[in-house]
């Protein structure tokens, strides 16, 4: 009598459970079916650029199936690589992306220091006000800039438009307020008693910031250090409005001002040089997709 | 006996030291403000001081010589392009993040859906878009709209449809920048709403379930609810850099056919760099300021707000 | 090794009083514990002693000298903290040498330093781990095991044992312990726990609201409470507090509870309590130890009482009654087999020698 009950209690749970793991199943495919759907509409510009990019013009011209290759060849790349111009636009990007990386470390990781650790008169103001700095958009800016460096020249003779390096004045106002932003959160989350603990050590301000906050909050420096690449290598207003020779330009706004001349658009090469241009952020996301992530979510949820 | 020779000696050392004290702790500060001079001067010098002088600008003529007062100004209300920028650029902003908001919000849920296993390599393609620097995408997206060319336009004849004109006719020009602005701004949205839905604990879904939400109303009482900072804050930066964008445009569309997709960006540059009148320009680009302000009012209370919190 | 003292200290936050003029002698070797509830000054007062918090007034000396304005660094002194702030990066060895490597120690003595404490701690085997990879006790010993290699004046504990659990905490005490008596650096050790308070200090500071309650050894402290906070804080379960009258009856007085009760008061307090003879605002002070299951015959300074029991709680070796005089609720401790049940009527015995006197506007147990 009992155990039939039992049994009978069991075969309704058995029931039940295969119901729920039969809507489990359901639900997971459908998850799957719009994701890939989703997939295949995020995924389709830089597909199609590789495409474009391993086709010759002729194939391109011929108008066959814009969707395959017929006859791959690396011609676009071989050219692209190998002219004197890409590389210097190559350089030009590289060069001022490394050094604004530098200079927004050295100047946001030291204040963002000061402001999470050693109160100041007026530094929960600065704090806010570097957040708020953050916000104000480069397109509000690019014409009084434009106006201060000509103004500049004009002063003390020093050329600063149309020389790549003024990109070095500007790119920080765009980096250093998010990095600061984002290891002011990174270095909150460390333990006070751990700067006491280093105090009582004998470790000065110095030797905390470099021996124990800069280790600790390893991660969050990548992640700064990450975004304040990609935000340097993307960076397109700036180099359009300051720079216009061609061996001033860096990547973006060469391949796009150099590649279409007129109305003659190469297109296999301006997808070439397009996936090139994007290849450097992309390798530093593949390999350090969970720094990446971390900085891009950190400017809402820390702080 | 001994105490009270010790007593003055020890009084005396701290009165002299007391002093020594404050100025250790303004050297704490000092150098506190030294660290942080660099942010300062960065600030100051490459951010308020030309906010500052763009509203002086856009008081000048167009050669710079003379002050014009609201001239500027009264000369844009006068122009139907201006306006047409206005309502552009609002429109555009709007209509993209709401979308991206939902796109992001239905993505990440597919995500949050599939074993925890996979999740890392669909979010990692799924954010590829947010990766690749916006003017290279754009070129894609040019490349995809090609009037001759376009690859869209033959999968469309494939099914025996007409070729759409993406960026030929101002409708579909308008589509096409939207279209771009989402695809661009999605990933980013699906990204925070994954973190934040991550952060619900799994206790709140299984009361919900015992109390017999469906999953609907589990969405609609637990998810949103537990999101709805994150939605917000994730929403008005959108809000902020959909509006202000200027690469989407130039590359895309160049604010054609017409100027009937320009964006204060795109326009204030022609007008301010190719067009040579600084003023006026920066005049274009200080209508942006009331609506940036109106969100950063909004996620600077949301901010305070949780660090109150904290 | 030296000792401390502390000569009208006092801070403020912000015209908050948080700590409001003490006066403390360490001695040297002493093993001093602060203890009191939250919010009382104790993890200040260390704190200031450390030097991680400034000193508003008085001051505070360290063998003999006056650190009031000496950095933390320069005091001579180790602290071991709540959450044991080890660098997470660095591995233990490197933990316990941080210190030493920042003044510039030559590299075999900051080895045979290391290797002493890991010895003396036990943990000789975990000096190349870091320490995420170690259990809550293991990061405990390592943190008195950066204490201990500086070789310093003082030792600071600050509630060093409330991240572990029950168990851990109980054999940590009694490894802190060892380890004093090993060592016999004069340690500052502040906790909330009044039974870590007892078991490990030679001399206990007893703190409530920015001040200290009383001074005392242990037993003292238990025996001879000097206030009424001392007397609640000390043992467990708390002490009862009655409200109660003093009368005088034919050559004796009578201790009379609110709601008809009464007990003879010993006779040999009866000089002390004299004064308090119709006074009001009076409190009886009874451990629950004392209030037992009523054998008969009575031990001598017992007096029986009838009560009806509300709740039992059996712990094992004995059972918890509580039961109500007038609306206050009272525990008793009585043996596991003396019948005490919920709802039940007993006869427990108040063993009157044992008894507090508290006058309550004063706060003082008289």
């Amino acid at each position: 009598m009992t155990s039939a009950a039992i049994t009978a209690g069991k075969a309704g749970t058995g029931r039940k459970l295969n119901s729920m793991s039969r809507d489990r199943a359901w639900a997971l495919r459908w998850s799957y079916f719009f994701l890939i759907l989703f997939a295949l509409f995020f995924l389709t510009p830089p597909i199609y650029m590789l495409i474009t990019s391993l086709k010759s013009s002729a194939e391109i011209s011929a108008a066959t199936n814009p969707w395959w290759v017929y006859a791959p060849t690396l011609s676009n790349y071989k050219e692209l690589l190998g002219s004197s111009q890409y590389q210097i636009f190559f350089r030009n990007s590289a060069l001022v992306s490394i050094f604004v990386v530098t200079l927004t470390m050295l100047i946001s990781v030291p204040a963002a220091f000061a402001l999470s650790r050693m109160k100041f008169w007026g530094s929960a103001t600065l704090a806010t006000g570097v957040f708020l700095t953050y916000l104000i958009p480069e397109t509000l800016l690019f014409l009084p800039l434009f106006k201060m460096f000509v103004t500049f020249t004009e002063l003390t003779g020093i050329e600063l438009i149309n020389r790549w390096w003024v990109l070095l004045l500007v790119y920080p106002t765009l980096t250093v307020p998010f990095c600061t932003w984002i290891m002011i959160g990174y270095f909150a989350s460390i333990p006070k008693e751990l700067d006491e603990a280093a105090l009582i050590d004998g470790a000065g301000w110095f030797q905390t910031l470099t021996r124990i906050f800069i280790p600790v909050a390893l991660p969050g420096l990548i992640a700064a250090t990450i975004f304040a690449f990609t935000v340097s290598w993307a960076q397109f207003l700036y180099p359009l409005a300051f720079t216009t020779s061609t061996d001033q330009l860096v990547l973006p706004v060469g391949i796009i001002t150099t590649l279409i001349k007129g109305d003659v658009f190469n297109w296999g090469q301006i997808m070439t040089g397009a996936l090139l241009g994007a290849a450097p952020p992309l390798i530093i996301y593949a390999f350090l997709m969970d720094y990446y992530i971390a900085g891009l979510t950190a400017g809402a949820t820390k702080g | 006996m001994v105490e009270a020779v010790m007593r003055p000696q020890a009084t005396a050392r701290t009165a002299r030291k007391r002093t020594g004290l404050h100025k250790a702790m303004q050297r704490k500060s000092t150098i506190a403000f030294i660290m942080a001079l660099p942010l300062i001067l960065l600030i100051a010098v490459m951010v308020l001081y030309p906010a500052g002088y763009s509203l002086h600008l856009a008081t000048l003529n167009k050669s710079m010589e003379r002050f014009v007062g609201l001239n500027n100004f009264t000369f844009l209300f006068k122009r139907e392009t201006f306006w047409l920028v206005v309502w552009q650029s609002c429109i555009f902003a709007v209509t993209a993040v709401v979308f991206k908001a939902l796109i992001g919000f239905i993505v990440a849920h597919f995500v949050h859906n599939i074993p925890t296993k996979g999740q890392r390599k669909w979010r990692g393609m799924l954010l590829v878009p947010w990766v690749i620097p916006p003017a290279m995408s754009c070129l894609a997206w040019l490349w995809l709209f090609d009037p001759s060319y376009s690859a869209f336009n033959y999968i469309i004849a494939l099914f025996g449809g007409d070729p759409i004109p993406w960026t030929g006719n101002t409708y579909w020009a308008r589509f096409s920048v939207i279209l771009v602005n989402i695809w661009i701004g999605a990933p980013f949205f699906m990204i925070m709403y994954l973190a934040a839905l991550k952060s619900v604990p799994d206790q709140l879904y299984e009361a919900a379930a015992i109390d017999g939400a469906n999953w609907w109303q589990r969405i609609w009482f637990v998810t949103l609810p537990m999101m709805r900072n994150i939605i917000a804050i994730t929403a008005l930066f959108s809000l902020i850099v959909t509006f202000a964008n200027f690469d989407i445009v130039r590359v895309l569309t160049f604010g054609g056919p017409i100027d009937t997709t320009h964006v204060f960006a795109t326009w204030a540059f022609r007008i301010g760099i190719e067009g040579g009148d600084i003023p006026l320009g920066a005049c274009v680009s200080l209508f942006m300021v009331p609506i940036l302000m109106f969100a950063a009012v909004f996620i600077l209370r949301d901010i305070n707000r949780r660090g109150n919190e904290a | 090794m030296a000792e401390v003292t502390l000569n009208k200290v006092v801070k403020f936050y912000d015209n908050v009083e948080a700590v409001r003029g003490i006066d403390l002698g360490i001695k040297d070797q002493e093993f001093v514990v602060l203890v009191g509830p939250s919010g009382c000054g104790k993890s200040t007062t260390l704190r200031m002693i450390a030097g991680l918090e400034e000193i508003s007034g008085g001051e505070i000396l360290i063998a003999g000298d006056v650190v009031n304005d000496v950095p933390p660094k320069d005091r001579d002194i180790a602290m071991v903290f709540q959450n044991y702030a080890l660098y997470p990066h660095m591995t233990v060895f490197e933990n316990m040498s941080f210190g030493l490597r920042l003044k510039r120690f030559p590299k075999d003595e900051i080895k045979r330093r290391v290797d002493e404490a890991a010895r003396i701690l036990d943990i000789t085997e975990l000096l190349d781990r870091k320490p995420k990879a170690l259990s809550g006790g293991q990061r405990q010993r390592v943190a008195m095991g950066r204490a201990i290699v500086r070789d310093p004046k003082v030792f600071l504990f600050d509630e060093p044992l409330s991240n572990l659990d029950a168990k851990l905490r109980v054999q940590m005490r009694t490894e802190i312990k060892k380890v004093h008596q090993k060592v016999r650096t004069t340690t500052v050790y502040v906790t909330h726990d009044q039974v870590e308070a007892m078991t490990l200090a030679d001399r206990v500071v007893v703190m409530n609201g920015g001040r200290i309650e009383q001074v005392g050894e242990p037993n003292d402290l238990y025996h001879a409470p000097a206030t009424r906070f001392v007397a609640g804080f000390i043992g467990s379960p708390a002490m009862n507090f009655i409200p109660c009258a003093i009368e005088k009856t034919a050559g004796a007085l009578r201790l009379v509870l609110h709601g008809g009760l009464g007990f003879d008061v010993p006779a040999d307090r009866t000089k002390r309590y004299e004064a308090f003879v119709g006074k009001p605002g009076l409190s009886l002070g009874l451990r629950p130890e004392h209030i037992t299951d009523a054998r008969s015959p009575l031990e001598p300074g017992q007096q029986a009482m009838e009560v009806d029991l509300t709740v039992t709680e059996p712990m094992g070796m004995e059972t918890l009654v509580y039961f109500g005089i007038n609306g206050t609720e009272i525990c008793g401790r009585v043996r596991p087999d003396a019948g005490a049940r919920n709802g039940g009527r007993m006869t427990l015995a108040a063993q009157l020698n044992h008894m507090h006197l508290i006058d309550e506007s004063s706060g003082l147990v008289v």
